[in-house]
């Protein structure tokens, strides 16, 4: 073209005025308005291409650019004490999601680097998400408790070109009061396992939601778990939210008040400390559980994000098993706490009566074989039986009855079954009997096994909540009210015992007498001015072949128990102690002993009027918020 | 003289058209920078305009032949001026471009242009032969290469090349012998790599790179593309309205109201809107053409037509690159994008060709 146009150019300029003359190129500047056209052309089928052939790829990828969902996490209900003081509080912190309508897979190992954290888990973790098939919107969580580090990371990585699928979220995290306080009966909340997803249980969760997984938190989860809300908002190219599209408030979980006493609570967390044990202390009339406790313990703010693996496995590696709930799991022999019950069921079926005595050398033969008494008690009736604590007084009773009308009582004050309390997980015990017998070893009940029942060991087992609740059901005259947790639970109708009164006046006097009577056993639980009743119990580990292998048979110390109640007319509280390994019951009285004087204590302050003083943060018992301090100065 | 000369032969089309593509231009500075550190722009832009029309005015006034006769003078003072530049310029983005007077930031490469415009319609129109000689190529693409390479160390490859439309177009009109072209063609063949690996530099081959496949580098020059595409497709038939686009709002688009402004305006005002702005280009470009054609003589039409070609080359790559049919190379859309120097200059410009116009009839 450029060729034949030069060509032409040449033949028709042979004189310079035509050489001057601007017409020359006419052809040449025809060919310029030619590239022009194609110029144009060549740019409108551009625009063509991408506006009009398909544009909603286009129109899909702009969305994918700047729409990010942004969970808003309703925040759990308090767990509040009797009094309303707050047990289980938030705190505000960031967590780290994925968002997954922008996410790259490529992005993960920087952003596993940048953050410090399992590259191999957090695949592991994106595509479980996945393969769940949950909804594009619903961002993963990758990191609790973001650092101020951290979240300078994340601030200087969200933007369009880098990592937009980061997001950082503000949440409300769990916390608990310190030294595992109240640790067992609150449990702890945990992101929903995979595992737990595929049961019924569980499988109306979503992917990444944080559930009560033990104590009250998993009993009550449905009224303490709020619901979650979700914003869509337009994201710039720095990730900066630029207008919301849509906000779905989230609503907070209910608050829980719970029939806990703090100040009873942390009392007896304090008696036990350093020993493994449990104490329960229950108000009889009503079954409110006034403090529960479990030692070791363990901190569930551990859990309060997803637990690291290793603490987890020193958890469950610990031989002391700090997870282990003894207030409502631990099944022991009673020990001697048992011969109250022994002595109502002896009276009630009339094999003993007042004039009832036998003589104590220190022993007696049954069935060919000498059974030890702890000591030497002389004549002994029902009550001197109980305040000494005799054996041999008790291997009588037993002796003259049938295992099944001892049964009859064990199960009458609760034993055998769980008590239903309002917590997962609690553990029943065993009332041995022949059906038991049958049903569990195929075999028949010989009646040398009565002996050993007598006293509270052989078979027998039961929680310490079993056995605060027994006995609390005797103090009152006969009837047993469920023991439960929160403070709205509907009053359940008492289960009444078919017992003679005086017949339970009697225990309770020989129970008075065990604290209060020289020669007692509990003497140690005495509290002037406090007419406390009780009983001691040591127990040997309840037939080692049962629990061999198992967690109580670490040791071979017998177990130490005291069961008290008080006031002995009209009894507010009984408590039940066990100190594992505590080798006499002794041992722990004292423990019930502060309980109750903490009880009495509170009730004679409430009782005067009360100076008008500065109020004093009752929530002493909480761990300052660990908010990040930096967080405005990184997140300007 | 100027007696001839009247209101009604001023180009009062091409004007409109100026002011056409103008006002959609300050509207996508508008919506583009809403909320934004330059959200001042598009007042400035407007201000900038006005002082565009003086400038015109002035470009119209002066005879078009004693400014061809200064030729030399300007070029001499481009190249002083660009020298300058590297002593006392500012560098911004790694590039030292703009000069500051008075408070103002000047780009002189803009003016540069401006300058080689006249000075190839003096060089070319003065040529006696009736075919360009070689040597005459040779000297004249030696004037217009002194200042070229000082842009590209800038380094400014983008207005660098600006500067070949216009000597090609002029070297075509003037007559070239076709052997000639095959050889340079065959030379630049030859030199293309060895300048690909040694003049160009880092960031300069990355956009070459992303040009040739965007996904290969999606977080740099590669973004640029895959977010303009992103952006002009959303666009689609009838665009998103002005202010509703996504990728211009979100700020996804690079530089949305320099470089990437077509984009924006691709997005909020779709494939209608981008149709009647390339239409006013068009008729924008097909007038300065008609005014070549109609020139006294040969230094006006080469005047007109040197800046048809800058023109034509800056929509052309500007635009070609918005919809990723051509590389990043970082140059603006004449007449749209924000920008002082380059309206200013743009004005003079468009008033040389006024000028060329109202000095057409010989008497």
């Amino acid at each position: 073209m450029k060729l034949h146009l030069g060509r032409e150019d040449e033949s028709a300029s042979s004189n310079q005025l035509l050489r001057d003359d601007p017409k020359f190129a006419a052809p040449k500047i025809a060919f310029f308005q030619y590239i022009t056209v194609a110029v144009f052309l060549f740019l409108v089928t551009g625009f063509w291409d991408l506006q009009i052939r398909n544009p909603e790829v286009y129109q899909e990828r702009a969305l994918e650019n700047s729409v990010k969902s942004i969970p808003v996490l309703a925040p759990r209900g308090k767990i509040l004490d009797r009094d309303g003081r707050v047990i289980v509080d938030n705190h505000s912190s960031f967590s780290l999601y994925l968002s997954r309508e922008n996410l790259k897979m490529e992005h993960l190992r920087p952003i596993a680097e940048g953050l410090n954290l399992d590259y191999d888990g957090l695949v592991a973790r994106v595509r479980r998400f996945q393969s769940r098939g949950a909804p594009q919107y619903e961002p993963i969580a990758i990191k609790e408790e973001l650092t101020p580090g951290e979240l300078a990371f994340v601030d200087s990585h969200k933007d369009a070109s880098t990592f937009p699928e980061l997001e950082v979220v503000r949440v409300q995290h769990r916390l608990y009061p310190r030294d595992g306080l109240a640790a067992h009966a609150i449990g702890y909340v945990g992101e929903v396992s995979e595992a737990e997803l595929n049961t019924p249980e569980f499988a109306h969760f979503h992917q990444g939601d944080v559930i009560g997984k033990d104590g009250i938190e998993r009993e009550y989860n449905d009224q303490l778990m709020g619901v979650d809300g979700q914003r869509r908002v337009e994201v710039d190219s720095f990730g900066n939210e630029r207008h919301v599209l849509d906000d779905k408030e989230a609503i907070p979980g209910k608050n829980l008040q719970l029939t806990i006493d703090l100040d009873l609570q942390a009392v007896a967390e304090l008696t036990l400390e350093n020993r493994r044990g449990a104490v329960v202390a229950l108000d009889p009339r009503t079954g409110e559980v006034l403090a529960m406790v479990s030692r070791p313990a363990f901190d569930p703010n551990l859990f309060a994000g997803r637990i690291r693996s290793k603490d987890w496995k020193d958890l469950l590696d610990n031989p002391d098993h700090p997870l282990l709930n003894r207030a409502i799991q631990a099944q022991l022999a009673p020990g001697s706490t048992f011969k109250p019950i022994m002595a109502l069921a002896g009276l009630e079926t009339g094999v003993i009566n007042d004039n009832f005595h036998i003589s104590c050398p220190g022993g007696a033969s049954f069935y060919g074989r000498f059974f030890k008494c702890w000591g030497k008690h002389g004549t002994v009736g029902v009550h001197e039986g109980l305040v000494h604590s005799c054996d041999t007084f008790f291997y009588n009773v037993a002796n003259r009855m049938d295992i099944d009308d001892i049964a009859h009582y064990a199960e009458m004050v609760g034993y055998g079954h769980k008590t239903g309390i309002d917590l997962p997980h609690e553990a029943e015990g065993v009332v041995p009997s022949r059906k038991w017998k049958i049903r569990n070893f195929r075999e028949k009940w010989y009646p040398g096994e009565n002996i050993s029942v007598g006293i509270g060991q052989g078979a027998t087992t039961v929680t310490p909540l079993q056995m605060a609740a027994a006995i609390g059901g005797i103090a009152i005259g006969g009837m047993w009210f469920q023991p439960h947790m929160i403070a709205e639970a509907h009053l359940l109708p008492a289960r009444r015992g078919e017992v003679n009164l005086e017949n339970i006046r009697k225990v309770i006097d020989g129970m008075y007498g065990v604290v209060n009577e020289g020669g007692g056993t509990g003497g140690r639980a005495r509290l002037p001015g406090i007419e406390v009743c009780g009983k001691t119990g040591t127990a040997q580990l309840a037939s080692n072949d049962l629990l061999k292998g198992t967690a109580y048979g670490l040791t071979h110390k017998d177990n130490a128990w005291f069961v008290g109640f008080a006031p002995r007319e009209n009894p507010e509280i009984v408590v039940a102690a066990l100190f594992e390994s505590g080798e006499h019951g002794q041992l722990a009285a004292p423990i019930v002993r502060d309980v109750l004087k903490a009880y009495f204590d509170k009730k004679a302050r409430l009782a005067q009027p009360q100076p008008q003083i500065a109020r004093v943060p009752t929530n002493l018992l909480q761990a300052p918020p660990p908010l990040p301090a930096s967080v405005a100065a990184v997140n300007p | 003289m100027p007696g001839h000369r009247s209101i009604r032969d001023f180009d009062w089309l091409m004007l409109v058209l100026v002011c056409a593509i103008c006002a959609l231009g300050v509207l996508q500075i508008f919506s583009a920078t809403r909320d934004t550190r330059f959200a001042e722009a598009w007042w400035k832009q407007a201000i900038w305009i006005l002082g565009g029309f003086l400038a015109l005015w002035i470009g119209t006034l002066i005879d078009y032949h004693t400014l061809l006769a200064q030729a030399y003078v300007f070029y001499g003072l481009s190249i002083v001026t660009l020298a300058a530049t590297f002593a006392i310029g500012m560098t911004v983005f790694g590039s030292r471009r703009w000069i500051g007077v008075a408070g103002y930031t000047i780009q002189v490469s803009e003016f540069v242009k401006l300058v080689v415009v006249l000075l190839v319609a003096r060089y070319l129109s003065e040529l006696k032969g009736e075919q360009l000689e070689l040597r005459d190529l040779l000297k004249l693409a030696g004037l217009v290469g002194l200042p070229m390479v000082m842009v590209m160390i800038q380094p400014d490859l983008g207005t660098a090349l600006t500067f070949v439309p216009i000597l090609a177009v002029g070297v075509f009109l003037a007559g070239f012998r076709w052997q000639y072209a095959v050889a340079i063609l065959v030379i630049v063949a030859v030199a293309a790599p060895i300048g690909y690996w040694v003049v160009l530099k880092d960031y300069q081959r990355t956009r070459v790179v992303s040009f040739l496949d965007p996904n290969q580098d999606p977080k740099g020059s590669g973004y640029q593309v895959i977010q303009s595409k992103i952006a002009v497709g959303s666009g689609a038939l009838w665009g998103r309205g002005v202010t509703k686009g996504t990728q211009t709002q979100g700020r996804f688009l690079p530089v949305s109201q320099k470089d990437f402004i077509f984009s924006a305006f691709a997005e909020e005002h779709g494939f209608v809107g981008v149709v009647v702005a390339l239409g006013l280009y068009f008729l924008l470009l097909m007038q300065i053409v008609q005014n070549a054609q109609t020139a006294s003589d040969k230094a006006g039409m080469f005047i007109c037509m040197g800046v048809a070609a800058l023109l034509l080359f800056h929509v052309l790559v500007n635009v070609g690159m918005v919809v990723g049919r051509m590389p990043v190379t970082g140059i603006p859309l004449p007449l749209m994008s924000s920008g002082g120097s380059n309206i200013v200059a743009m004005f003079l410009m468009l008033g040389l060709v006024n000028n060329v116009r109202l000095r057409r009839f010989v008497n």
